[in-house]
């Protein structure tokens, strides 16, 4: 169900790159696609993210299992446009009651779809080929990040498969009790909430016992923290930034020259 | 901001983080729900249910009570959803922080004195607002303001209202009834045994 | 090395009347190793937690003074390495090398004198793994192991272990009783506890016995200490070594089976086994840790889903319902005819007070009101829970917690009872309380399984026994 480790081949050129910088690469080329709304610079921007995947060691199979929630929220946005678009201009396609489909829309509706995934994919990338412990590690080393919280996220995070296994044994602790809901939907609406709650309130307990374990092993004594496991920001590691910036700097300039390009505010 | 009641204590710092996780796990399920069943319900109506996003950051401050509090905790949920595969991946990096931010100023502009009912529903809508010019921006660029957009925005904002707001306030209570919040000030006042 | 001192101690949790340990006058000299012992609820684990700085003002109320070496414990944290009763909370990352190093980074060690350490500390508690082995993929004896290398590593003067061996198979507690015997040199203080006495002996030159009401109940040299109180020690609950437990074998022979496995199992936690449990009758399942006792449990209590073969109730236990597996009855039913404890007590839990955790089962399969109260009266009173009936669950010390959790199976009076490791951490009093229950249970016609690592307790009641394998 939830996957956390990373599922790349770690030795691959750019997933052994430094977290930070995977991040800061990720951002910079995501956050510059944001201001268009067109669709030819996000198309740019995917064609050049599935020709890097290889040199993050990741496989498409992988890619496409992880991204799948993504068309889900792209149909939402297309459904969005074409109920409500300002913007009705271009040669009507479809006419049903009060809804008018024009090419004008689809246009709109297929840039805002390429630049969604355009934008979500070096997420998904950079999440796959990330180990949490490397990326806490480089965000307190490399990023200046404050350690107590990232080390306090950090060991948060690890609950997460627990959890999964936390649900399923308070659902056996209230059968083994006589709760049950049979088939009363409102029934197993309320359990459902009660054992979600459970589960809540579970964690803050695991949340509450794991800070005293911290501090017993001296966790925010006050003495300035060593570093056991080193992560190093080198050269290469800033030309993946550059190159991030420069590969989505090409994508709008293509754009432009192509005379496609719609500025987002404007 | 250096005195000692606002520095945070390791437990602070690590029940907020676990409320992040938790909230993280919820967004990812949530985002499967609104981008699946909830499609039945087209947008801007489905913004009935946008509040559930804004939870973490009220939830936070409300629970912890110290500076940063709600924007530590919402940021913390969006990066844990992202790690998961949220359906709208990345973006939450940016739009996460920017309605923590807007939440945080909330309990900001009361010197983080003050954690009543008034100031959780200030902090939601501004967040809720926060959170709708955000996506109407960014993600809908394109619709109309009467039809779609200003009806989104007032949908998320009372929403946020409801569901961040005053649900934040109950779920707190209900937390500090089971015991769990006894190491903060929200769970103090209970009978001995 | 170092010397504690308390002088008139007490805490009172947060939320509670009763001070969990209180008038403590103790000394324990630099470099001596010292067994703490009383009965359930007397304050051991509080006062462990005390001496590592772990109680924090907001969180109860103190009397009397703590010093570490003359410090404030808060003040000496980096003389002290603790290993709670749980490990599986105390372990903080993802990966096992890590987690060692953990203390270290905090308490500032050099970079490079870090990982000689943590491998030092691995080697010295015969860790088996590499130190990049996922922390979440460890049995409750390597977590134990982990967690003690993870003190061990910040090299503390003073060392205190809460029950180090509760969960673990005999092989297992030998192994980890060596590692604590090698680790700790003349240079530590030790301080441990441990209900079972016998097998703690040799680690210590001191026995220092808790009174429950507050105060020092017996102090001195082992042999002392239990020639001198021996005869009420045990009956206040202590476990002094060499008295054993007169047995309560079946008294008539076994009844007609009530429930049968045929190949049950689910991989990769559980083989495919067989297995059939008669009215009248205590079974016994043994094991050593990650043999699959626990899933059996789960799903002869109708709680887990099988993966292979079947479990099927006679209709001696399941009347009508006999056709059907038991995880496919409805819940109700299913709590009047099996009642299940769970190995960690905490997992069992659903309500938020010992009152209402005893009257739910009961009031769920359909008891009037009256006759809840009565049963669940009767059970408080039976466990030595009646002080308690307000409390949170999850604020129950470890053998409050247990007995609570086999109270809760009973409630229901059910025809099956199946428990998972029902006697860890228990004091003697207790111990011989369930073996009584059991054995009436029993007497009167219940089926009883008992997942255990206990061999006094298997001595006590078993009248047969099942050996799971660990698959390689
Ligand atoms: N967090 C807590 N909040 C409230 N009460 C507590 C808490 N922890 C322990 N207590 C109570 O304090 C008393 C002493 O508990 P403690 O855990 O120290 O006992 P113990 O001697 O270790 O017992 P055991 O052998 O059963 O583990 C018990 O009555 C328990 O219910
Ligand atoms: N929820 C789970 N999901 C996956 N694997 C599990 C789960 N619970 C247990 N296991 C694994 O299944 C195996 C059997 O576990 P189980 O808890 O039944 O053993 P056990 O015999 O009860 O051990 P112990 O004596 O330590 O309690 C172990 O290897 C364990 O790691
Ligand atoms: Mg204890
Ligand atoms: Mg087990």
């Amino acid at each position: 169900m939830i996957v956390i480790e990373p599922v790349a081949a770690p030795g691959a050129p750019l997933a052994r790159r430094n977290p930070v910088a995977k991040l800061a690469a990720a951002l910079v080329f995501s956050v510059a696609l944001i201001a268009t709304l067109d669709p030819v610079a996000p198309a740019i921007a995917i064609a050049i993210e599935l020709g890097v995947l290889p040199l993050f060691g990741v496989r498409y199979r992988v890619l496409a299992r992880r991204a799948w929630p993504l068309l889900a929220g792209a149909a939402g946005i297309v459904v969005t446009l074409v109920l409500f678009a300002a913007d009705r201009s271009g040669r009507v396609l479809v006419e049903a009651g009060p809804v008018t489909v024009t090419s004008g829309v689809l246009l709109t509706a297929l840039g805002l779809v390429l630049r969604m995934l355009a934008v979500a994919l070096p997420g998904v990338i950079v999440f796959a080929t990330t180990d949490p412990t490397d990326l806490a590690d480089a965000l307190i080393q490399n990023a200046k990040a404050p350690a107590r919280f990232a080390i306090g996220a950090l060991a948060a995070f690890r609950l997460v498969p627990l959890l999964g296994q936390e649900w399923q044994m308070i659902s056996m602790a209230r059968r083994a009790r006589g709760v049950d809901a049979g088939r009363n939907p409102l029934a197993r609406l309320r359990l459902f909430v009660s054992t979600a709650f459970a589960l809540l309130v579970g964690a803050i307990r695991r949340g509450t016992r794991l800070a005293v374990a911290m501090d017993a092993r001296g966790f925010d004594a006050g003495t300035p923290r060593t570093v056991a496991r080193r992560q190093r920001f080198t050269t290469a590691d800033g030309l993946l930034i550059a190159g991030a910036a420069a590969l989505a700097g090409g994508a709008l300039a293509a754009s432009i020259l192509l005379g496609t390009f719609r500025p987002l505010l404007g | 901001m250096d005195n000692t009641a606002n520095r945070w204590r390791t437990i602070d710092i690590v029940i907020a983080s676990v409320l992040g996780v938790a909230f993280g796990v919820i967004f990812w399920a949530w985002g499967l729900l609104w981008n699946g069943p909830a499609d039945a319900i087209p947008l801007p109506g489905r913004a009935v249910l946008y509040g559930v996003w804004l939870v973490p950051a009220v939830l936070g401050a409300l629970i912890i009570r110290k500076p940063g509090a709600a924007f530590f905790t919402l940021t913390f949920a969006a990066l844990v959803s992202v790690a998961l595969g949220s359906s709208w991946g990345w973006t939450l990096v940016v739009q996460g922080p920017l309605e923590a931010a807007a939440a945080e100023l909330a309990f900001a502009v009361f010197g983080y004195r003050t954690y009543r009912l008034p100031v959780a529903l200030l902090a939601a809508t501004l967040a809720g607002l926060a959170a709708s010019l955000y996506d109407v921006f960014i993600w809908y660029p394109g619709t109309a303001w009467g039809s779609f957009r200003l009806p989104y925005i007032l949908i998320t904002a009372v929403s946020s209202l409801v569901v961040a707001g005053l649900g934040s306030v109950a779920l707190t209570r209900a937390l500090a009834g089971t015991g769990v919040l006894d190491r903060f000030p929200a769970g103090r006042e209970r009978p001995a045994v | 090395m170092s010397a504690v001192q308390l002088r008139g101690f007490g805490w009172r949790h947060a939320g509670r009347k009763a001070w969990a340990v209180r008038g403590v006058d103790l000394r324990v000299e630099a470099g001596e190793r010292v067994l703490l012992l009383g009965p359930s609820g007397a304050g051991k684990s509080t006062l462990l937690s005390a001496l590592a700085g772990l109680l924090p003002e907001d969180s109860g109320e103190q009397e009397g003074t703590v010093e570490i070496d003359g410090l404030d414990p808060r003040k000496a944290r980096e003389r002290v390495g603790i290993v709670f009763q749980d490990p599986e909370t105390q372990l903080v990352m993802a990966r096992c090398g890590d987690d060692v190093a953990f203390g270290l980074e905090n308490r500032g060690v050099p970079a490079d004198e870090i990982w000689p350490r943590v491998d030092e500390a691995l080697h010295r508690v015969g860790f088996p793994y590499h130190r990049d082995r996922p922390t979440a993929a460890l049995s409750g004896g390597e977590q134990q192991r982990l967690a003690l290398a993870g003190a061990l590593a910040l090299r503390p003067t003073l060392l205190l272990l809460d029950e180090p061996t509760a969960n673990l198979d005999p092989a297992g507690a030998a192994l980890v009783r060596r590692a604590v015997a090698d680790a700790v040199d003349a240079d530590t203080t030790l301080i441990l506890v441990e209900h079972r006495v016998a097998e703690a002996l040799p680690l210590v030159d001191r026995v220092v016995v808790l009174e429950p009401g507050g105060g020092v109940r017996a102090d001195g040299p082992p042999a002392a200490v239990f020639a001198a109180h021996g005869d009420a020690l045990a009956a206040e609950g202590v476990w002094v070594p060499g008295r054993i437990v007169a047995p309560r074998h079946a008294t008539a022979p076994a009844g007609e089976p009530l429930i049968t496995a045929d190949r049950l199992g689910l991989p990769p936690r559980l083989a495919p086994t067989d297995l059939s449990v008669r009215a009248g009758e205590a079974l016994a399942v043994l094991g050593p840790n990650g043999a699959g006792k626990s899933t059996l449990a789960l799903l002869l209590g109708g709680l887990l889903r099988p993966g292979t073969g079947t479990a099927s109730a006679t209709a001696a236990l399941a009347g009508r319902d006999a056709g059907t597996p038991p995880h496919r009855w409805r819940a109700p039913a299913l709590a009047g005819r099996i009642g299940s404890v769970f190995q960690d007590p905490e997992h069992q839990f659903v309500t938020g007070t010992v009152f209402d955790e005893l009257a739910l089962g009961p009031r769920r399969t359909g008891r009037s009101e009256a006759a809840v109260r009565a049963t669940v009266e009767a059970l408080l009173e039976r466990l030595r829970l009646a002080k308690l009936a307000g409390a949170n669950p999850y604020t129950l010390s470890g053998g409050e917690a247990r007995r609570l959790s086999v109270a809760t199976a009973l409630a229901t009076a059910p025809r099956l009872l199946i428990c998972d490791e029902p006697t860890f951490g228990q004091d003697r009093r207790t111990w011989r309380e369930l073996v009584d229950l059991f054995a009436e249970l029993r007497d009167a016609g219940h089926g009883v399984v008992t997942v255990t690592h206990d061999p006094d307790f298997v001595a006590a009641l078993a009248d047969r026994t099942v050996i799971l394998e660990r698959r390689a």
